[in-house]
This record gives structure tokens, sequence and C-alpha cells, in this order.
């Protein structure tokens, strides 16, 4: 309600009206302490600009390596990150809580 | 995302209606419902609820199928009538709060550019200014703030014909119980009048217009998030 999520969706048309290769990334669930609510957004150009987040900075880097995949391919894809989870090694939350990234390509 | 349902969501957004994204996660199929669909919705259960919440999030539909439902609700619009000390302590403080602030008043002399420089300013009576601002909804907090009832009171009127989401007035036990009795005249029952937030603000013991404002504001905050301004511990069980 108090968010800004509208600009980020704003900006994720104007960036796809002017040509770019858009994908857009959507928290869809959390589990315990997670850094950013469900329904937070991160909109992530071809080369690699971003604007928004998902977790306040924790896996913003894997996820933005995935939709670099999804705008090339532009099947969407559902990430999950957390500590009970492999990828925490690499990319993980700190908080202890999991979420699940739902990314796709604007078309 | 199809681009065309972007754009359809994003105006739905600039004009402060509520809409809702449906996704399935496993195909990635996406529709987007706008409010006044979603009684046609065969979702429309799932949807009522998402919308009523304000809570975007996963859950089944009646296929078995997981479904993704993001809710998008306008913006918070706050208006401030009085152009007051604390509300120049507010102006910096909504802008952190993503808040969309507007100060009404029609003393020119209060109602300053020089007094507001980075904010909606406009320096009419909340009728005129209201009809500038636009209709005020379910979307919109609004406080009064003069101290002066023939500013405050046709303000505080529209807020509650309108439902507003918030609604607070500055002024002492004694200066709102006389205002209480103003607005029972005006036809409104209790239910109503105790909608209004009064004394204004989260009992911080706040004393400078600076704390002031950071206790409308938190009670702005707290009613939007949780309903409610009391404190978590308060709420009956099961609320």
């Amino acid at each position: 309600m108090l968010s800004t999520e509208d600009d980020i969706l704003r900006a994720a048309e104007g960036w796809r009206r002017e040509g770019r290769a858009v994908a857009l990334a959507t928290v869809i669930e959390t589990w315990g302490s997670a850094p950013r609510p469900v329904g937070s957004h991160l909109v992530i150009d071809g080369d690699s600009r971003f604007l928004g987040s998902v977790s306040g900075g924790c896996v913003e880097g894997e996820v933005i390596t995935e939709a670099l995949d999804v705008i090339a391919d532009g099947r969407p894809r559902t990430l999950e990150f957390g500590v009970a989870d492999e990828t925490a090694w690499r990319a993980g939350l700190s908080c202890g809580g999991r979420i699940r990234v739902f990314v796709e390509r604007i078309d | 995302m199809r681009l065309e349902t972007l754009t359809a969501l994003n105006a739905e957004r600039a004009a402060r209606r509520a809409a809702l994204i449906v996704t399935d996660p496993e195909d990635g199929g996406q529709r987007l419902v706008r409010a006044a669909e979603i009684d046609a919705d065969p979702l429309a259960d799932i949807l009522r609820e998402r919308l009523r919440s304000g809570r975007s999030g996963l859950g089944e539909g009646p296929d078995g199928r997981p479904v993704f439902v993001a809710v998008h609700v306008p913006p918070v619009r706050f208006v401030v009538v009085g152009a007051v000390h604390i509300s120049q302590a507010l102006v910096p403080f909504a802008a952190q709060l993503g808040l969309d602030l507007t100060v009404i008043d029609p003393r020119t002399a209060f109602a300053s550019p020089e007094r507001f420089p980075n904010v909606r300013l406009i320096a009419e009576w909340p009728d005129k200014a209201l009809e500038v601002v636009g209709p005020l909804d379910a979307y919109t907090a609004l406080s009064a703030l003069t101290h002066d009832p023939k500013i405050d009171d046709p303000a505080l009127i529209a807020a509650l014909r309108a439902d507003c989401a918030y609604i607070g007035a500055l002024g002492s036990r004694k200066t709102h119980a006389r205002r209480v009795e103003r607005l029972r005249e005006a036809g409104f029952d209790e239910a109503a009048i105790g909608r209004i937030h009064a004394p204004i603000g989260l009992d911080l013991g706040a004393v400078s217009p600076a704390e002031i404002a950071l206790a409308i504001l938190a009670q702005v905050v707290s009613t939007l998030r949780k309903g409610s301004d009391k404190p978590r511990d308060a709420a009956p069980a099961g609320a």
C-alpha cells in the first residue's frame, strides 16, 4: 500500500516500449523472515540493468542471471532461495527465510 | 507478461482503480482482472478475499493448479488540511514513506510556496481544493490540522462520506468534544464519528512539530497496515 511497486511496473512498460528486452521478477511466496513481501518486483533488462528489489539485495544477482536466460528463451521460471536450499552457498538469505520468485519475460 | 496486460494494469493504477494479476506459475498463463470484473471471474471468491486483505499470494484454484494473485491497489494519498508547522514537518517523512501528499489551506499566509517548496500545495477552501485533488476514496488518508472548525469540519465531513482509509483531527479532548457535537448535528452517528482519530497521532508523548508529525504518520501507517492503531499485543485473540 505504501510501496512504489507502481513506479517499477511503469518502468517495465517504458523500457519495453523503448524496445529493450525486459524480464519481470515477482516474489510469489515467502517462509519465515523474508526481507521483501510477496508481490515485490524486480525488473531487469537485457543489459542487466535493474530496478526494484525481491530480497533487499541478498539474491538479486542470482535473479538477474536467471532473468537473462528467461529473456533469451521466453520460458518463465520459478526460483527458490533460502538457507534450506543448496543455493544458499551461492546466494542465500542471511535472515534465514526462504522465498520463491517467479521470473517472466515481458512480450 | 504480455505488454498489453502490463499496459492495462498500469492504466488501472493511474486511474486509482484496484486490479489483480492472476498467474499460473507452472505454465506462465496470466490475466488481468479489474476490480469491477471480479464477480464474473471463475476465481471470484479467491480474488475478492485477496483484494479485501490487500495481500498478494499463492493459492490453489478449483482445478487444483497453483495460482498466484498479485494485488495492485492504488498508492495511498495523504491529504493534510492546514499548512501549519506540523505539516511542514510531515512533508519529508511522507515522501520517505511513499505517501502522495497534498497540503490544503485557504489562508495564503500559511499556504505559501516558501513554506512548502517540495509538495503539492492548494491555497483553497477544502471543498474547492478537494475538486482539484480528485474524489476522496478508501485509499486516501486525511488529517485536519488547522484548529479552525470552518476549515477542518468540511474536510472531515468529506472524508467521512468517502470512507477514507484514515481520518485524523488535531485538537485537545475538549476541542474534539465540541467537534463531535457539530458532527452529530450534521447527521453523523457514533460509529462514523468514532472513525476520526482524535486526539491525533499515536501516543508517543510527542512535543515538537516533527514529533507530532511522526506520531500522526505512525498512526496512518498502523491503520493502513493493520486496520488499527492498537499495539499487536493488545489485539483481541484471533485478530
